[in-house]
């Protein structure tokens, strides 16, 4: 028996195996996500060829109609994210763009499309056609397979949404001010999750112009 | 652009690559040596045994294991210099996700640039009889305007049905196009305050014996009096309606949101704010044309 190789080392010792695997699989992320954080393009308002964007962070309104979004799952229908590709733009609109989503906290790409993409949806239809479609989309689409979220129009929760505000300061590039935060009870007190959320969607992808 | 806030990332980008290419290489290198024993042999024992007797030999990777293991290693080196991935360099191809969408978009124009091009020197009620374009305007129509409008353009509670010649906004050809181009926001007010709950139904009775339908003729009477009042200024004296307000035609018994008394005070009372939304900047005029004439197609003869 020879003696002991560098090999036979590592394979008899956990702690210098764990710590070289650990350095070995960090070296995907270290690569590909570590400098996502360092790139213009994906943490300003920008587009594409470096454009200044109207990218605005979430008002309360919208702010509560997105987490309705969220407890609703429609994320697991709904995409948010318009590729590329002329198949894409030509029904939805500009392809998204990086700088677009800096203000989303998770954000909402999906990665299913029972229904279609949702980034651009803002301002396509009316506030009306929007409420009616929620609470039951045969109303409008006869043929339309989606749920019927009957269940909206009532009250949105108020209570929370200062607290919501002071979490994402912690995780998101815009910083709600206090005043801000103080003002936002009022701005949400009185709607209803129908109107919150047809007031997120209404937003979404305003941002870069819908020309093609 | 320099994307990268700094050039340092570049850098780092660069060199975490280059070092793990390295890695690879030197790893496979190591390793490469020994050679397989020699037929009717066999290797050379490891010295650690599991479970008493459990023992493994020392033989040399496989050939056909290692060649793969370049050949990855030559395919990362190629393709790293011909596409984009090495730090900042572009590659030979200088190939990008946008400039690959951009070339699809050109192609498509150059493809179908023309037909659209054709159809939009025509006269809008000349592409109408056009059976070409109604094809292509239906499945745009399928597309885009069916979520509000219906599979058939015939409608729904809340939109206007586009297959019975009547149109609030006006319904000449180049007013088609127009409010498909730029869209259009309706509103009717409230009156809920100003002529209260008997006044509302008062109104609404009015408006249901302007169209034929079962109604309260004493609140009719009554009725007219406030219409003539609140009610001519945008839906003229004659209940007609107003195109350049979008206010309806109010004695043709077409109904958007409905023809019952109830739906008829709920309108009055609470009025309503609708809206088409503007597809001028999305569509481009070219489709808008088509599309506006398949609208327009629909109406032909009625």
């Amino acid at each position: 028996m020879a003696q002991k190789s560098l090999h036979d080392k590592i394979e008899r010792s956990v702690f210098l195996m764990i710590v070289l695997t650990l350095l070995t699989v960090s070296v995907g992320g270290l690569v590909e996500i570590v400098p996502l954080f360092f790139q213009k393009s994906t943490t300003q308002p920008i587009d594409q060829k470096g454009n200044t964007l109207a990218v605005k962070p979430y008002d309360p309104v919208r702010l509560v109609g997105r987490d309705i979004y969220i407890r609703e799952g429609c994320y697991n229908c709904h995409s948010q994210m318009i590729r590329p590709f002329r198949s894409e733009t030509e029904r939805y609109g500009h392809y998204s763009v990086a700088g677009e989503f800096i203000y989303d906290h998770p954000f909402q790409w999906g990665s299913k499309r029972t229904g279609p993409d949702l980034h651009r949806v803002g301002g396509r239809y009316s506030d009306e056609w929007q409420r009616v479609h929620l609470l039951n989309p045969r109303d409008v689409v006869p043929e339309s397979n989606m749920p019927a979220y009957y269940w909206l129009d009532r009250p949105a929760k108020v209570a929370d949404i200062q607290t919501k505000m002071r979490a994402l300061n912690m995780v998101g590039l815009h910083k709600y001010s206090e005043e801000e935060i103080a003002a936002a009870p009022a701005a949400v007190e009185g709607l209803t999750e129908l109107d919150a959320l047809v007031a997120y969607l209404q937003g979404m992808g305003t941002a870069l112009q819908n020309v093609r | 652009m320099a994307d990268f806030v700094s050039g340092f990332w570049n850098m780092y980008v660069m060199g975490l690559v280059a070092l793990s290419i390295l890695f690879c290489v030197v790893i496979l290198v190591a390793n490469s040596g020994g050679k397989a024993p020699a037929a009717g042999q066999q290797a050379e024992l490891q010295s650690h045994v599991w479970d008493e007797t459990l023992q493994e030999y020392n033989n040399p990777l496989p050939r056909w294991w290692m060649y793969l293991f370049w050949i990855t290693i030559i395919f990362a080196v190629v393709y790293l210099a011909m596409y984009p991935g090495f730090g900042n360099v572009k590659g030979q191809f200088g190939w990008s996700s946008i400039g690959q969408y951009e070339a699809e978009m050109a192609r498509a124009d150059e493809q179908y640039g023309p037909i659209f091009n054709k159809y939009l020197e025509m006269d809008l009620m000349a592409v109408a009889a056009d059976s070409d374009a109604n094809a292509m305007g239906q499945r745009m129509f399928l597309t885009y305007c069916a979520q509000c409008h219906g599979s058939a353009a015939q409608g729904a509670r809340g939109f206007p049905n586009l297959t019975d010649n009547v149109w609030n906004w006006g319904g000449e050809p180049e007013t088609v196009k127009a409010t498909i181009m730029h869209g259009r926001f309706g509103v009717m007010p409230p009156f809920g305050p100003v002529l209260g709950t008997e006044g509302v139904k008062d109104v609404a009775n009015y408006v249901r014996s302007l169209n034929g339908l079962a109604h309260d003729s004493l609140r009719a009477q009554r009725g007219k009096e406030m219409f003539d009042q609140q009610c001519t200024v945008c839906h003229g004296a004659d209940a007609t309606g107003n195109t350049m307000l979008g206010a309806p035609n109010l004695t043709n018994n077409v109904w958007v949101y409905g023809s019952s008394e109830a739906a008829i005070i709920e309108q009055i009372a609470n009025g309503r704010q609708n809206q088409m939304p503007a597809f001028g900047d999305f569509l481009g005029e070219a489709k808008v044309h088509i599309l506006a004439a398949y609208v327009l197609s629909l109406n032909q003869g009625k």
